[in-house]
């Protein structure tokens, strides 16, 4: 309907002569899209409000709960040895999940923007689906299937291998949730770029990898960077998904966020904050590189 | 392509369809039993039900932000609008356990709360409180670039030809950027019905008052009840499915709408 009305209205506009008194002048004088100031003034002041309060302010209060007992007591706390096995098993699953998801996003990004099969739409839909599921479920199906009770359960048992309660489900059920982050933000990227350079590579004689290191990666390296920072952000951060695989084992099989609950279940609110505020770090970081990012490829 | 095909299917379709298969070894009247009971079902319509609310009130006050941020200059706008990513990047346990000491009755919030009777943390007041948080950045960024790339002429003509502001906006601007709204909506309750992390810390967790379906699961888990686990995470999935579908038609109206205008 509105669409219809605006078309009207612009026949109408070109239908009334220039200069023409037809125009209310004096009701919009200077720019038509400027809001009243009273309104302005309101607006950007609940929008600040909004996120101080809903956003701003528990970030604040992790630093704040963090440093509450001083700098020795925030080192001690982030230095004691479960504090250090949570830190070093969260980076090994980081590493391991955001490179088998850089180079999943890559082929799944090639396949989709390099050439045409039926069910594309489809496809690109069904890379999305772990965003839509809760990571409750994303660990809950690597139980059902790898544990004691699962369908491979026997079969692992039997030659002795552990995936669930272990590293192996740890770093499935992490690869499961941050399994979107690359390919999705390369994806339009290279639907955008075409493969006009790509071809142009190829008829001059480069190989298909020769065409791909020295043509495409140096055209999406910022796109992929971007990707991998927030898979890597979401691959530390990931607390659902480890939950339910980990087993909670101190020291072997907790994550930072897993030994983050725990300490803030034994009332250790200080030590919990500490550890809360490395991945609150992380956090920033990821933002600002991010910013830096989009400046970066705006300007190019 | 086929490599594609085979490490989706490894990582994500086989293991979801382990979901279904294992719910299929339930008789109907089983299944139907264990999501009906008092406890499931109490969670589920608090986890769906609340996810509504939070996604609700983020298109209110997203609007209002992507607004700010599009429309007018200010001090401080870059760095507003960088902070409306801070949910996706915070991890949800961090988030959850800065939630429950702000809200919790000698927090900074919940310490001015308490005086006039408003409990917020361990009640489902304080779940809603955590899915607002996790569900904002969705409704925002989705809204924004759509906003951005509004042409000025649409509202210029409008405004010429006599049409106050708020008819501007409820009749111009308001259509355009409608669909995107939607799919910011869908984004968030997607998202905030699935929610774990954030939401366990401060809910309190008391069964039949503030347990959310996620949390049932893992509990039902830990219990070695897969049946019951299994079942409800079928429930949930089928919803995510519908969501997903959804939303993707959503954004391709969205593009078609504001393609037709540009």
């Amino acid at each position: 309907m509105s669409l219809f009305s605006l078309a009207y209205a612009a026949m109408a506009l070109r239908s009334t002569p220039v200069g023409s008194a037809a125009v209310p002048a004096a009701a919009h004088t200077a720019n038509p899209r400027a809001d009243h100031p009273a309104a302005r003034r309101a607006v950007i002041a609940v929008a600040a409000l909004f996120l101080g309060l809903f956003i701003v302010l528990p970030l604040v209060n992790v630093f704040v709960q963090a440093f509450s007992k001083g700098f020795e007591a925030y080192l001690t706390a982030i230095s004691q040895p479960d504090a250090r096995a949570a830190i070093y098993l969260t980076l090994l699953v980081a590493a391991i999940s955001v490179a088998a998801n850089l180079v999943f996003g890559l082929v799944a990004a090639w396949a989709i923007t390099k050439f045409e099969f039926p069910g594309k739409g489809l496809l690109i839909t069904l890379i999305d689906l772990p965003f839509s599921v809760s990571p409750v479920i994303a660990g809950l199906v690597f139980v059902l299937l790898f544990g004691l009770q699962g369908y491979f359960g026997p079969w692992l048992q039997a030659h002795d291998i552990k995936i669930i309660f272990a590293l192996p489900g740890i770093v499935l059920a992490t690869i499961f949730v941050t399994f979107p982050f690359v390919a999705r933000e390369l994806i339009p990227f290279m639907q955008e770029q075409g493969t006009d350079e790509e071809l142009a590579a190829l008829s001059l004689g480069a190989s298909g990898l020769r065409t791909f290191m020295r043509v495409t990666l140096p055209n999406i390296k910022w796109a992929l960077l971007y990707g991998v920072l927030l898979c890597n952000a979401r691959a530390m951060g990931e607390f659902g998904a480890v939950s339910v695989v980990s087993g909670h084992i101190r020291g072997e099989t907790n994550t930072m966020p897993l030994h983050i609950e725990i300490l803030y279940n034994e009332y250790q609110f200080m030590a919990s904050f500490a550890v809360a505020s490395l991945l609150a770090l992380l956090a920033l970081v990821t933002l600002v590189a991010k910013v830096a990012l989009e400046r970066r490829t705006g300007r190019e | 392509m086929g490599v594609t095909l085979l490490w989706l299917s490894l990582i994500v379709l086989i293991p979801l369809a382990a979901v279904f298969l294992k719910t299929a070894e339930l008789t109907p009247e089983r299944f139907l039993a264990i999501i009906t009971s008092r406890r499931v079902w109490h969670a589920l319509e608090l986890s769906f039900g609340l996810s509504l609310a939070a996604a609700a009130v983020n298109v209110v006050f997203g609007s209002l932000v992507v607004w700010a941020l599009v429309r007018y200059e200010f001090p401080g706008r870059r760095l507003l609008d960088a902070m409306v990513d801070i949910p996706f990047a915070l991890p949800t346990a961090v988030a959850g356990i800065a939630l429950t000491n702000l809200y919790a009755e000698n927090g900074w919030i919940g310490g001015l709360l308490a005086p006039l009777g408003i409990k917020v943390a361990f009640t489902p007041l304080g779940i809603f409180v955590a899915l607002v948080f996790i569900g904002l950045p969705f409704v925002v960024r989705t809204v924004q670039p759509v906003l951005e790339n509004l042409e000025a002429e649409l509202e210029e003509v409008a405004a010429s030809l006599g049409a106050g502001r708020l008819m501007v906006i409820r009749r111009v601007i308001f259509p355009t950027v409608m669909p995107a709204l939607l799919t910011g909506f869908a984004l968030a309750f997607a998202r905030a019905v699935g929610e774990y992390g954030s939401v366990i810390f401060i809910a309190g967790n008391l069964p039949n008052v503030s347990e959310i379906a996620p949390l049932l699961i893992v509990i039902r888990l830990e219990e070695f009840r897969y049946a019951d686990a299994t079942a409800i995470a079928a429930v949930m999935l089928v919803a995510s499915f519908i969501l997903l579908f959804a939303i993707n038609g959503l954004q391709r109206w969205s593009e078609r709408r504001t393609g037709q205008l540009t």
